[in-house]
Formats: C-alpha cells, structure tokens, sequence
C-alpha cells in the first residue's frame, strides 16, 4: 500500500512550497528551512525504531557521526565538496550503526534505550576529551565546501544547500514510507505488538530490527552532515542525551505513524525555538517543554495526527 | 603511583561516590516501582543543590552551624514539593500509555526545569562552602582531606542505604511498596492503594535526588548544566547495577566513584569517558545489570 492519501498528497504539496516560498520572501529564514528539513531526515530514522515500539535515547551518536566526519574531513583533508560529505557522512554513520547494531538489537525496550544511550555518551565523552583531534567543547569549524568542484557565493551556496536538502529529504521520506508499507517494515511493526508471534512465523525478529536499526543510522549521518554544513560547525553536544532526547521530542511531536511526523515535528520545534529564541530569549527550552507536555496530554498522535483528526471530521460534515 | 596519591584518589571516590549513589539509588527506586526512567531525575539533584546554597547563604549570618539542617530541609523542600507536584499533575496522567510517551513527559520536565534553573538562579557560578568549612580537616597516612568528604558524605550514604533496606523489608509501608512493584494488579486486588504507592515512592526518590544536590553543594560550585551531567552518571551507575537494585546500585556507585578518581590521576583526559565505558560493557555482558535478576525482584 504505497499509495498517498490525499491529506498527504496536500501536505508534501505545502511542505515543498513552503521551503521555496519562504525563503525566497524571508532570507533569514533559508538556515532554519534547511536546518528542519535536516532535522526531519534524523527523526525519520527515530520514527522507523519506534515502529519496533523501541526508543533510541543515543541516536544523537551518528548524528554526531556525521557532523564530524564532515569535520574531520575538512581538518584533516581539506575543503571537501558538499555532495562527497553527503556520501561519506551516511556511510560511517552505516558502518558504526551496523556494528552497534549487532549489539543492540539483541535488546528490547529500557535495555535497548539504556544500551543506545551508553554508546552515544562514550562518542560525546571521547569528542568533548580528546581536545587535540577534536578542539574539545569549541568544536570544528567547517568552511563553505564547493558543489560538484564549483565554490558558491555565501548566499547562493545557502539557495543549493537548502534545494538539495530538500530534495533529499523527498526522497528519503518517500523511501522510508515505501519501506515502512512493504513487507519488512510490517514486519518491524509486528516487533512492537507480538514479537514472539513474529519468531513463530520463521521470522528472526533481531534481523528484521537490525535492518531499521542500520537505516535510521544512515539517515542520522546524512542529517548530521547536513545540519553541520549549515551551520558551519560540529560540537561534542550534536552527540550529548539532550540531543537524542530531543530527535524523539520531534518525532512524538510530529507524529509516528508516518515519515510526514518528521518534518512537520521538525518544523514547529525548529519554529517555535526560532521565535521564542527572538522574543524570549531566555525561555525557549521551558516553551518547548510546555508544548511537548500540551502534546502528550492532548494529542498524542502528534500533528499528523490532530491534522487528520481535523480532516476527518471535516469529511463526515 | 605513590601511595599518597593512591590515597588521595581513594578517598576522591569515596566521595564523589556516596553522592552518586544517593542520586542513583532514588532514580532506581522510582523506576523499579514506577517503571518510569525519570528524565529529571538530574534537575532535581540540581534543585536540591541550589535551594540548599540559597537556604545556607541566608542562615549563615545568624549562625554557620544553621547550615546543616539547611541541606535537609532544602532536600525536603524540593522532594516533597516538586516531586509531589510532578507525579500528581504530570506522571499520573500517563500512566499506562506508551513507554516514550512516560520517557517523554520526564524530558518536557527535565527541559522547564533546566529552563527555569537559569530564571531563578542564574547563570552565575554560587558557592556557599559553610558547612565544608566548620567541620575539622582529618589526616590519613599523610593525606589531608575535609571531614565532611570523606565522613560526612559516606555515612548518610551507609545510612541510606540501611534505612532503605530496612524501610523496605521491615515496615508495612515498605512492604505495601514492594507488593506494588512485585504484582500490582494483585496488590490493588487486596486493598492496597497503588496510587499513594506511586506518589509516596516518587517523592522519597526525588527527595534522595535533592538530598545528593544539597549535600554536593559545599562542595562545589554551582552551575547550570550539574543536572545535565548527573543524570547520566546515575543513569549509568542504576544501569550497571540493575534497575531497581538498591544495594547493587550501592557497590556500583562505589565501583565507578574509584575507577574514576584513579583516572583523574593517570588520564585525567578519560574520566568522563569511565562510566560510560563500564555500563557499555556491563550491559553487553549482562544486560540486566551486575547485581540484577532476571525480573525475579525489582527491588
């Protein structure tokens, strides 16, 4: 069952022009579009684990993957080229997270989160200590990369990185929802309701989690990386708790029933910190929590959710 | 090594280690009755340490000796109140939902809190040493160390531990707590109130967590993002022990308070990567922690 409801046809059909549009009216805004959109592509890796009914509270690691192979790359290697960071990036975040994989997938529910966790702050304490490769707490720099071998202008560069963010997060939440509708992503989701009824069937459960597990480390790195070009530095805290805690904040916000959760999640959390952040400088973390309280009380299917609750309703009127 | 710094490094630990475990211990004792991981388990140590500086730096003039009951009774403050108030209004409703949904609650918590740690207190590092300072100095084979650290702070470790172990296997209201985590259906079956059950186990474990924050804070300065760190640090020593093991949690708090000290003096770039490296191994060996049992006993 690939095919789009129509509240969904609508909602990419806004999402894609409100990235066009909005930037091209607001060009202060153009970081924070890519930035959610960025965001999303990490959540939809989140939204993929919870269809297991399990929550990664580490997966800020290959997130921070990605941000610093980006980094090191430009340290170590020079000024690389955007479309080779987007390579490189997801495939170390891959290769860390079937390794990790491999482990935890051996575990269910607190043992899983716990075990995530305990991975990602071994990452954060070795970036935040080992100063001389890592510049500690202060992070690296990472300057503007060329694209395809063509070095950009500042805002021209920030017009690109935003359309191929975009464009990447169409295909991968396209990708993602065909997976979650075929097959093995059923399979994922019958992880969560009877997991041994799934053993039973033939089925090894820890292969079917292992599979999720490695894409949603995929799509951590490439959110990384993504995120880092645009703000042009990698730090420790991309790999602390707070972060992880925060991807899974997006994705309940949002909605975890689909890939659109993710960036609608993205887009009111990137949102709301943005404004709170101009107006209330000082608050923005307690607004936010607010929210996610309002959201979890009262909705909690998420934005989706409510959006299709409203859409229903509209429809039997 | 020498022996002084061998000694040093022991004493270090023991100390930082009977702090560790009073938070640690709270936050597996509300989650083996709960089942809620509370994500604010370390803003509550945090308010436990500034509600503590504030009390001290307002008694002290009348006299510095006043401090001491400040700590408790800034521990009480925060667990009674803000531990009341955030399983009757925010956990209460959600239990029974989803497992992230309970994780998440605790994490919008954890974000108002941390968020209002800065309103209140500001970003302004406090100190208010009182109570280090009246307590004599002891020597021990050469080192000097405050009696506080290495006295003070171990023995309400030991006597928390042995008035929660008491507490739990030797009163009714200990063994109404652990009926409820045993079996809560049955439990309810027989009259017992799980309700209180819950609220009472959250409020003794947030007091703990305050308490852990009073105490540390002669010792330290206070700053934001404490909260942040602690919880964890006593996510990782409740983990490696076993989720709900009070005793466990006791021995492991011990474990990694030692290993870390000696590696502040070997490698001192690696210490906060020792935690976490022992709960990673730990948990790939024996997932349900060092001292845990197969859901056989929580608690």
């Amino acid at each position: 069952m690939a095919r789009l409801s129509n509240l969904h046809r609508v909602l990419i059909a806004i999402a894609i022009a409100a990235s066009i549009i909005v930037p091209a009216l607001l060009p202060s805004w153009t970081t924070l579009v890519t930035l959610i959109l960025a965001k999303g592509i990490v959540v939809l890796g989140i939204i993929i684990l919870l269809q297991a009914g399990q929550v990664s509270f580490g997966h800020a690691m290959f997130f921070g993957l990605g941000a610093y192979s980006v980094a090191f790359w430009g340290k170590y290697l020079g000024t690389g080229d955007l479309l080779l960071y987007i390579v490189i990036a997801p495939v170390v975040a891959t290769l860390v997270g079937a390794l990790v994989g491999v482990f935890v997938v051996r575990y269910r529910e607190i043992f899983f989160g716990m075990l995530n966790l305990a991975f990602s702050m071994v990452l954060w304490s070795l970036l935040e200590k080992l100063y001389h490769f890592t510049n500690g707490a202060d992070g690296i720099r990472v300057a503007r990369p060329t694209i395809a071998g063509m070095a950009f202008p500042p805002e021209t560069f920030q017009y690109l990185l935003l359309y191929i963010t975009l464009a990447l997060a169409l295909v991968a939440s396209f990708a993602v929802q065909r997976y979650l509708d075929s097959p093995l992503g059923h399979m994922l989701k019958a992880i969560k309701t009877n997991e041994t009824r799934l053993e039973y069937l033939g089925v090894s459960a820890r292969k079917v989690l292992l599979i999720g597990y490695i894409i949603s480390a995929f799509l951590g790195g490439l959110g990384g990386a993504l995120v880092t070009v645009a703000q042009q530095i990698a730090t420790p805290e991309f790999a602390f708790w707070t972060k992880s805690g925060e991807f899974v904040f997006i994705a309940i916000l949002g909605g975890t029933a689909n890939a659109a959760g993710a960036f609608a999640g993205a887009a009111m959390f990137e949102i709301v910190r943005f404004l709170a952040a101009a107006k209330l400088a000082n608050a923005w973390q307690l607004i936010l929590g607010v929210v996610l309280i309002v959201i979890i009380m009262f909705a909690p299917s998420g934005l989706i959710g409510l959006l299709k609750r409203g859409a229903a309703s509209e429809g039997k009127r | 090594m020498d022996s002084t710094i061998a000694i040093l490094a022991i004493l270090d630990g023991l100390s930082y280690a009977a702090l560790v475990f009073l938070v640690s211990v709270g936050l597996s004792l509300i989650f083996g009755v709960l089942r809620v991981v509370n994500v604010a388990h370390g803003s509550l140590y945090a308010y436990g340490a500034y509600m503590a500086a504030t009390i001290s730096l307002l008694v002290a003039p009348i006299s510095p000796w006043l401090t001491f009951p400040a700590l408790l009774i800034a521990a009480l403050i925060i667990g009674v109140f803000v531990g009341g108030l955030l399983e009757t209004f925010l956990l209460r409703p959600v239990y029974g939902r989803e497992e992230v949904l309970q994780l998440l609650i605790t994490f919008a918590v954890f974000m108002i809190m941390d968020n209002l740690q800065r309103l209140i207190w500001g970003v302004q590092p406090i100190f208010a040493a009182e109570p280090v300072r009246l307590l004599p100095n002891v020597s021990l084979l050469g080192v000097t160390y405050t009696s506080y650290q290495v006295i003070l702070l171990p023995l309400v470790a030991l006597g928390t531990l042995i008035g929660l172990r008491y507490f739990l296997r030797h009163t009714l209201s200990g063994a109404v707590i652990l009926a409820v985590t045993e079996d809560r259906e049955a439990a309810t079956a027989i009259g017992i109130n799980a309700r209180n059950v819950f609220l009472i186990t959250f409020i003794i474990g947030a007091t703990l967590a305050a308490l852990g924050g009073a105490l540390a804070s002669p010792t330290t300065s206070l700053v934001p993002g404490m909260g942040t760190d602690m919880i964890v640090l006593s996510f990782a020593v409740a983990a490696t022990a076993g989720l709900g093991q009070i005793e466990g949690a006791a021995v492991t708090a011990l474990m990694i308070g030692l290993a870390r000290a000696f590696v502040i003096y070997i490698q001192p770039e690696l210490e906060v990567l020792v935690p976490y490296l022992i709960m990673v191994i730990v948990l790939l060996v024996r997932p349900m922690g060092l001292f845990g049992v197969n859901k056989v006993r929580k608690i």
